[in-house]
């Protein structure tokens, strides 16, 4: 019981039992690797145009949330978010199991939830016509807004959807803070398993990124990636990203907890690291990068590594200047499938370190830029890089369970 | 030798500095001699326009001036003073160089009115204006300010870089048990040795027109506007509905050994921290009590006390109808016959419900309770309901001995925290 958590010596081992992914290439881990197989990238650069976004690939919300009053209540963030998290419980073999649902600690990261933009036009357009008296944005507020709207934008009702519909019950708890909201919710929860503080924990994000009002917020800081699609790092001095549809989420346990229920693990989960440069001087944060890097534990020359690295600039040059210093070590970059999932982007490299590694295999590069290099070994470590566009940096070391 | 483990082991958890903001003021010793005093900082809304409304009263902090006036700046704002009053108090670490991690419970930051309506007028346009024609403007760097002011992140951002605090800054979000969360997650960081200090910190300032009207949407807010000062009802028979207010709390966490060792004063003992997810509702919890029952059990057992050694229950109370009857559920299942005779009191009816912060402002309170050995009434308290026979210590307050204090907190979807705290580690 993690109630009587005591001073170990030990810290307990934590493997991922459980994966679960839906986002802009597929649903499901035998669908993302032959996907990932063959290079596939869905990328709209006309219903959003200028901007280009990976739009989440069709899938049925039934399957993980039955009850369509439920999927009414959400919007599609949350949806995205609940059907992952189902998957990944499903992956785990521990949906149902109420047993276990009721002591599963829940990290969600977590961004806010889509506006009703209708009405925000409608405010805006009325204001504009200069007939608003004081009080006209309350009126329009009061009679327009659906009430249940505000529960669909609480970051936090991201896991309050999944307690209700797969009754993880456990704990839960939201971290914000846009890439290393996902960096720290895989930290916090490794650390109170290695801790015994929790036995297991469901942790994830999701995000839509076919949305306007998010595209505007990451436009303010001329973040987006417009007109043409190109691989992360081959996106020229401006970079930018394209936001991404998709949720990832992971079943994180004690070994111990794993065996006893006969559970098979994809990957071990050693370490998470995370620091906040403060970003001021170019270098900054491959500095910062070199830290994690050294943080990690014992690596191996051929570690390969899975980078969340977003396009941004100057942080995907950063980013890019600290992989070349390593340049024995096959790189992978997930934001040119999948685009940028901001708080999924960590758990979605968490999510892809832990397929590989239970595959015996790394998936082929999809990038010219000459970091993403072919290899014919089966990595049995791989480091997931999580370098946020504007603040924050992790890493994590997976490694084969063999 | 001093004891430095509890029972299970574990470096025990101090409290060497707090700060506290609310509607009453600023400042521990303000907050405190109004909220003994049995004042209400529940007042008519100024900031913005209250036509069409149907609640028109909140606990705003409106010495605190942000013009134009933003929620997130306003709760940074507050953050920053709380802070400041925290780790003056704790002594700890040198200016701008805390020895922790920071962990943070905030408000979800979301672009707020009027930098949308600044954007409206940027586009030249009086009709047609979308978000097309919001994004045709929004590039070109005439507004990076906006992007950096609205991430999720970026009130954490200032208050490490502002404080120095060490590492990853945790943003967290459990609604209103978030100021809980954040003391817990700093409580289980020194635990596990992770770190010698945290720093602990929930901010709200979230009373804008949208903000308002959604709760008031869900029927969630008293709509009893005047006198102001008599809204906010706790555990009364006419309790109609919680009142929103701005705070801020900070709590300077510590191991006993480290806080010994550097000769600091000990303000208090976070012995036990509970939490437990409700799945039965977005916004309501299940009506047979069980996660909350389960949740103080839970924090029971974190610290390793019995029932029968809490001496004063620091309320949720909120004043809706649903949150007081189900705590007090809570309580009678958990308490027994004793249920009638503890002392049980909510900080809200005087400053309000201050949302992310209530958690963290409300264990200041607890801990001010257990250094002044005096218990913060209940007040409004003129109605009692029948079906919640509590002692809510009605409207004065009250010299008791206390030992042991529990502070409830829950929230929107299914959130539940519970503390334990006391004055001498147990």
């Amino acid at each position: 019981m993690a109630d009587t958590e005591t001073q170990r010596k030990q810290p307990a081992e934590a493997w991922i039992t459980g994966i679960g992914l839906a986002t802009s290439l597929a649903e499901g881990l035998d669908a993302h690797w032959d996907a990932l197989a063959q290079r596939r990238v869905n990328a709209d650069a006309t219903s959003f145009a200028p901007y280009i976004v990976h739009p989440l690939a069709p899938l049925s919300f039934d399957q993980q949330i039955p009850k369509k009053g439920d999927q009414r209540q959400m919007e599609a963030w949350q949806r995205i978010g609940t059907y992952a998290a189902g998957l990944a419980l499903d992956s785990a073999g521990i949906k149902g199991n109420t047993e276990i649902l009721s002591r599963t600690d829940m990290i969600v990261a977590a961004g806010g939830g889509e506006r009703d933009l209708a009405v925000d036009s409608a405010v805006l357009n009325s204001e504009a016509q200069g007939d608003s008296p004081p009080g006209a944005l309350n009126d329009r507020l009061m009679n327009d807004l659906r009430p249940t709207l505000f529960l669909a934008q609480l970051s936090n009702l991201l896991a309050g959807n999944i307690a209700i519909v797969h009754g993880v019950t456990g704990s839960s708890r939201t971290f914000m803070g846009e890439e290393e909201a996902g960096v720290d919710a895989a930290r916090i929860a490794l650390a109170r398993i290695a801790a015994g503080q929790s036995d297991i924990a469901l942790i994830g994000a999701a995000q839509n990124g076919e949305r306007k009002d998010l595209l505007m917020l990451y436009e303010f800081g001329d973040f987006n990636l417009k007109d043409n699609y190109a691989p992360v790092f081959a996106r020229g001095p401006k970079g930018g990203f394209a936001l991404g549809s998709g949720g990832a989420f992971l079943v994180i346990e004690s070994k111990a907890h794993a065996q006893a229920r006969g559970a098979k693990p994809f990957a071990r989960l050693t370490n998470v690291v995370a620091d906040m440069s403060r970003r001021r001087a170019p270098g900054d944060i491959t500095m910062s990068m070199d830290k994690l890097w050294a943080q990690l534990g014992p690596l191996h020359d051929n570690t390969a590594i899975i980078t969340g690295a977003t396009g941004a600039e100057p942080a995907t040059s950063e980013e890019a200047a600290f992989l070349r210093a390593h340049p024995d070590h096959p790189v992978r970059a997930t934001g040119t499938a999948f685009g940028h999932v901001m708080e999924a982007q960590f758990p979605l490299g968490i999510a892809l370190a832990a397929l590989s590694l239970s595959r015996g295999g790394l998936f082929p590069p999809n990038d010219p830029s000459g970091l993403e290099i072919e290899t014919p070994k089966a990595p049995d470590q791989i480091v997931v890089i999580g370098a946020g566009h504007w603040r924050g940096e992790g890493m994590a070391l997976v490694e084969a369970i063999r | 030798m001093t004891v430095t483990h509890d029972k299970f082991g574990r470096p025990i958890v101090v409290v060497t500095g707090m700060g506290v903001v609310t509607s009453l003021g600023a400042g521990k010793t303000d907050n405190w001699t109004k909220l003994t005093a049995g004042e209400s900082g529940i007042r008519t809304i100024t900031r913005f326009p209250i036509d069409g409304l149907k609640t028109t009263m909140a606990g705003t902090v409106d010495f605190v001036p942000v013009e134009p006036f933003s929620s997130t700046v306003l709760g940074e704002k507050l953050a920053d003073i709380a802070t400041e009053e925290a780790i003056a108090q704790a002594g700890i670490g040198r200016k701008g160089d805390f020895p922790g991690p920071l962990f943070l419970a905030v408000a979800p930051v979301e672009l707020e009115w009027l930098p949308r309506q600044e954007l409206a007028r940027a586009t030249g346009a009086n009709t047609a204006i979308d978000y097309d024609a919001l994004l045709r403007v929004s590039g070109g760097g005439r507004f990076t300010h906006y992007h950096n002011r609205f991430q999720f992140g970026s009130v954490a951002d200032h208050l490490a870089e502002t404080f120095g605090t060490k590492g990853s800054p945790i943003s967290l979000s459990t609604a209103c048990a978030s100021g809980a969360s954040a003391i817990q997650l700093g409580v289980e960081a020194i635990r596990r040795g992770e770190a010698d200090a945290a720093l602990c910190v929930a901010t709200d300032g979230s009373v804008n027109a949208e903000a308002l009207i959604r709760f008031s949407l869900l029927s969630a807010l008293s709509t009893q506007n005047d006198p102001p000062q008599a809204s906010a009802k706790p555990f009364a028979k006419n309790r109609d509905g919680f009142v929103m207010a701005e705070g801020a709390g900070a709590l300077v966490l510590e191991s006993y050994q480290s806080a010994v060792a550097r000769g600091a004063a000990i303000l208090g003992v976070v012995a036990g921290c509970g939490e437990l997810a409700d799945s039965f509702h977005r916004t309501r919890s299940s009506p047979d009590g069980k996660p909350i029952i389960g949740c103080i059990k839970k924090t029971l057992a974190d610290a390793g006390l019995g029932v029968e050694q809490i001496d004063y229950i620091n309320a949720h109370g909120t004043g809706t109808p649903e949150n007081d009857k189900m705590e007090y559920l809570g309580i009678s299942s958990m308490f027994g016959e004793r249920a009638s005779t503890i002392p049980v009191s909510s900080n809200k009816s005087m400053v309000g419900h201050t949302l992310s912060a209530a958690g963290a402002v409300e264990a200041i309170f607890s801990l001010l309770t257990l250094e002044h050995q005096r218990i913060p009434p209940t007040i409004n308290y003129d109605v009692p309901d029948p079906a919640i026979p509590l002692d809510v210590v009605p409207n004065k307050a009250r010299d008791a001995r206390v030992t042991a204090v529990m502070s409830n907190s829950f929230g929107f979807g299914g959130q539940n925290a519970s503390l334990i705290l006391t004055r001498e580690p147990v």
